[in-house]
């Protein structure tokens, strides 16, 4: 009998040691470059990202001719080194990136976790804010609360805090909807911890992979927004380089000189895309039911 | 008389429906429980029965206090437990104890072994520390029969019999008076299944425990319990010494129940009797 | 009596891909005749469902049959092409799934459901596939067949929907049927009515059913014969009344002990021996050995 009880099953600790993922490594080393590059952007930039050299304008990338040696990615209309500018950019994106998304998470799981797992009256209140906030086109809604409250970085990163929030709400009450009818948090109620402790120590690091598998997509979408903003010229000032505007000015002279378009949206879809796989990668991994 | 450990007097209890659920999400409460009078006696074991909607899950929960009756008191020893919130309730806790059908669920999957066992005891303070509380999680482990290495394992790691015991070892470390074991062998194998069960009948003498045993399975039931109470649609239709009910069932319906347990001995009239 | 046999499977063993010594079924050999009704025993993780997968041709990408065969009605399904093995399956054998709530569609009315394969495989016209259904549905016991037709899974009971399920498979008319646990979801007076209806059914139609199960007692009751699976191994092939009688292998002698009784509680329920588990693992660690030593080469050599 006891030798039938202490045959572990073959999953197990050997399942940690497996290799990481491929899409977990592609992702990840992506988004290390980009957040080097923005971190180190002044050592790393070949020029000035703002220093306008009209003898240089719309300079091609270095493969093609014409091309200026030190201009690898060309330069744009005012003669502006293109890959300085990009590298510049990832700092603002990834600016915006983190602090947006982190505080969204935050504010949206809070509120989720507690509608979720306290319902009732609370879970009314929440819910019916968020639907109201669903009814609105995010885009449409961002574009409006940077007309009121003016143009600037500080306006970009609170209108995607403040569209974004639902999001996570959404998703994480649900998820503790799911947990909360599972029977470890009768079991912790049996134990008699009180409600909050459970709420803290037994629902919420379940809701965890879901929780950071989403961080990791809205740092994506924050990005995006950000870009779109740009776009529109409702982001930070329009020298300042971000991919955002520079994409809007390569669209001006796509015909002339593409690469002032293409490799700005080049690096934004790059790093969109490895937020979202590096999420899902990480939630795979870190997810203990599912090993 | 010495007084019961548990006294159950017209108890009812009523859950939220989700089938008929309103627009604005408010469900409307349908009665589990109708008008329960129960007694529990110090140091037996008594067997729930009943098929699904029987109604039998909720009474054990109700004794417990996962659910409030909606009328009807239930007193634990010399007190009124029917309303008492969270706080008030802390104190029984230690003598409540409750070990689930789904060890899976039951378990937290984000914690080890030693702290889902060690942490009631630190709240209870059977244990004034981490380290002690580890040491009684590892007590705990081997009178359920595991290794006291498995505390520092994660419940996905072991196999579902296996599981059921740490759920066992949960309950006892607190050193509880009463257990309610629901369902806690429906989702094993016949072999796991007698090991839990010889297992639970050991804890049972050697902790001077009160088990209720929550089952719909009349044979397991036989094996293990003092009594057996048998409920239909929120009513006990029957409560009786066990060798009592299975020789002569005083009901008609504990009588089809027994009936249509398949006994493992080749009989060609069953499947035709009614 | 194997020439017989309608299902016969002979020396299969399977393996996974990632790593082709691993045996999951073990050189095992299953047959069931015409009109029988053989159960196949054994605890989870025994090869039980893997043995049903093979049948119905939908084992998982990462499994394989290296050995063996599976012949239904002289037919050997692994040497057909995909589709021609699928076709032959649908014709020749169907399915009591285990859970009667997720094997119906919810959003499709019973009809559709029950009348699928008449109209898809045996080319039955949309009304003469209607009547069928109602006939069938009238063995098994449902008195308003065509408001049952008309309805959606949600709106009947569980042992409703198991009937529905056992109509669905012997609509038809294969010549085996595979039920795989049907009644273990249910509540044992329930699990009683329908175990008479399939043994009705089965008796009716003379099909010959493998029920799959790991509950003795439902064995005693409506087989005539047994295979017992211990490790993805056969360790017993028997009729019913020998098993319970004289039990071979003492694995199986120790799983009726197991098996709680309500009128022996003292000599039921007893846990299986260490010992015995472990002779058996070496039994099949023994066999496995051989088997490699045999085929090791051939073995290396395919992967």
């Amino acid at each position: 009998m006891a030798d039938i009880a202490q045959t572990a099953p073959q999953s197990g600790p050997a399942h940690r040691r497996r290799p990481l993922p491929l899409r977990l490594v592609l992702s990840g080393t992506w988004l290390l470059v980009v957040l080097i590059c923005a971190v180190f952007a002044p050592f790393i930039a070949p020029h000035d990202p703002l220093a306008q050299d009209l003898l240089l304008e719309r300079l091609p990338p270095f493969w093609m001719a014409g091309s200026e040696p030190g201009y690898y990615l060309g330069t744009d209309g005012l003669g502006r080194d293109v890959l300085s500018r990009i590298i510049y950019g990832a700092r603002i994106a990834l600016t915006v990136a983190f602090v947006a998304a982190t505080a969204a998470c935050v504010i949206g799981s809070a509120l989720g976790l507690i509608a979720g797992y306290y319902r009732g009256f609370v879970d009314q209140i929440v819910s019916r804010i968020v639907d109201i906030w669903m009814s609105f086109p995010p885009v449409l809604f961002a574009i409006l609360l940077v007309a009121v409250i003016g143009t600037g970085l500080h306006s970009v990163i609170l209108a995607i805090i403040v569209i974004d929030w639902i999001r996570f709400c959404r998703v994480v009450r649900a998820e503790t909807f799911v947990q909360v009818k599972l029977d470890y948090v009768d079991s912790a109620r049996v134990a008699g911890f009180s409600r909050l402790t459970i709420l803290i120590r037994e629902v919420f690091p379940n809701t965890l992979p879901t929780i950071v598998a989403l961080l990791s997509l809205e740092m994506g979408i924050a990005v995006i927004v950000e870009a779109i903003l740009s776009f529109v010229n409702l982001s930070i000032s329009t020298d300042d380089p971000t991919w955002g505007g520079m994409i809007a000015e390569g669209r001006t002279i796509i015909y002339f000189a593409w690469w002032v378009l293409v490799f700005p949206l080049i690096a934004l879809f790059l790093t969109v895309l490895a937020f979202g796989q590096f999420g899902e990668g990480l939630k795979d991994r870190f997810d203990p039911v599912l090993q | 008389m010495t007084t019961p450990l548990f006294s159950v007097e017209g108890v009812n209890v009523a859950l939220p429906d989700p089938n008929h659920k309103s627009l604005l999400g408010t469900m409307p409460m349908v009665e589990i429980l109708h008008d329960i009078d129960l007694e529990i006696e110090e140091g037996s074991v008594v067997g729930l029965v009943g098929e699904s909607g029987s109604g039998k899950s909720t009474l054990g929960r109700t004794l417990v206090r996962l659910l409030e009756p909606a009328a009807g008191t239930i007193r634990f020893l010399d007190t009124d437990i029917s309303h008492l919130d969270e706080q008030a309730m802390r104190p029984f806790r230690r003598d409540l104890q409750v070990i689930f059908q789904d060890p899976l669920s039951a378990l937290n999957p984000r914690h080890t072994i030693a702290s889902i066992i060690g942490r009631p005891l630190m709240l209870h303070g059977l244990a004034q520390n981490r380290r002690a509380a580890r040491r009684l999680a590892q007590e705990a482990l081997e009178r359920v029969g595991l290794p006291t290495a498995f505390a520092a394992r994660y419940p996905h790691e072991l196999s579902g019999g296996q599981r059921q015991r740490v759920g066992i070892a949960r309950a006892i470390a607190t050193q509880p008076r009463f257990v309610l074991a629901d369902e806690v062998v429906s989702g094993l194998d016949v072999s796991s299944q007698a090991q839990i069960l010889t297992l639970l009948d050991q804890l049972k003498t050697d902790l001077k425990l009160t088990v209720v045993f929550i089952s719909h399975d009349l044979s397991v039931v036989r094996r293990l319990c003092d009594r057996v109470v048998v409920l239909r649609r929120g009513e006990i239709l029957e409560n009786r010494p066990t060798a009592e009910l299975f020789e002569a069932p005083a009901h008609a319906y504990t009588a089809e129940l027994k009936a249509a347990i398949p006994l493992p001995e080749v009989d060609q009239g069953w499947l035709a009797s009614q | 009596m194997m020439a017989d046999a309608f299902l016969d499977i002979a020396d299969l063993s399977i393996v996974l891909r990632s790593d082709r010594a691993h045996r999951l079924l073990r050189s095992v050999d299953l047959h069931v005749n015409p009109g029988e009704v053989r159960g196949l025993v054994g605890e989870s993780g025994a090869g039980k469902s893997m043995i049903g997968k093979t049948i119905f041709d939908i084992l998982p990408r990462a499994v394989e049959a290296v050995e063996g065969a599976v012949t239904l009605g002289g037919t050997d399904l692994l040497a057909l092409s995909s589709n021609a093995r699928r076709r032959e399956i649908a014709a020749a054998a169907a399915l009591i799934p285990q859970d009667p709530l997720t094997a119906l569609n919810p959003v499709r009315r019973i009809e559709g459901q029950i009348t699928d394969r008449l109209t898809a495989i045996l080319g039955f016209s949309k009304k003469a596939a209607r009547d069928r259904a109602l006939t069938l549905l009238e063995e098994v016991h449902i008195n308003d067949p065509e408001r049952v037709l008309r309805s959606y899974p949600h709106q009947l009971s569980g042992g409703m929907r198991q009937r529905v399920l056992i109509a669905a498979a012997f609509a038809a008319e294969p010549k085996l049927i595979v039920a795989d646990e049907p009644t273990t979801a249910l509540d044992v007076t329930v699990q009683k009515q329908i175990l008479r209806l399939i043994a009705e059914m089965q008796a009716h139609h003379g099909t010959a059913l493998l029920f799959v199960t790991h509950d003795l007692g439902v064995v005693a009751k409506i087989c005539q014969n047994v295979t017992v699976l211990f490790g993805g191994k056969v360790v017993e092939d028997t009729d019913v009344k020998g098993l319970f009688a004289h039990p071979a292998h003492p694995y199986t002698a120790a799983l009726i002990n197991a098996t709680p009784r309500y009128d022996r509680p003292d000599q039921s329920l007893l846990p299986v021996p260490a010992d015995v588990i472990e002779a058996t693992r070496a039994e099949i660690a023994k066999a496995d050995a051989e088997w490699l030593s045999q085929r090791g080469q051939t073995l290396k050599a395919a992967s």
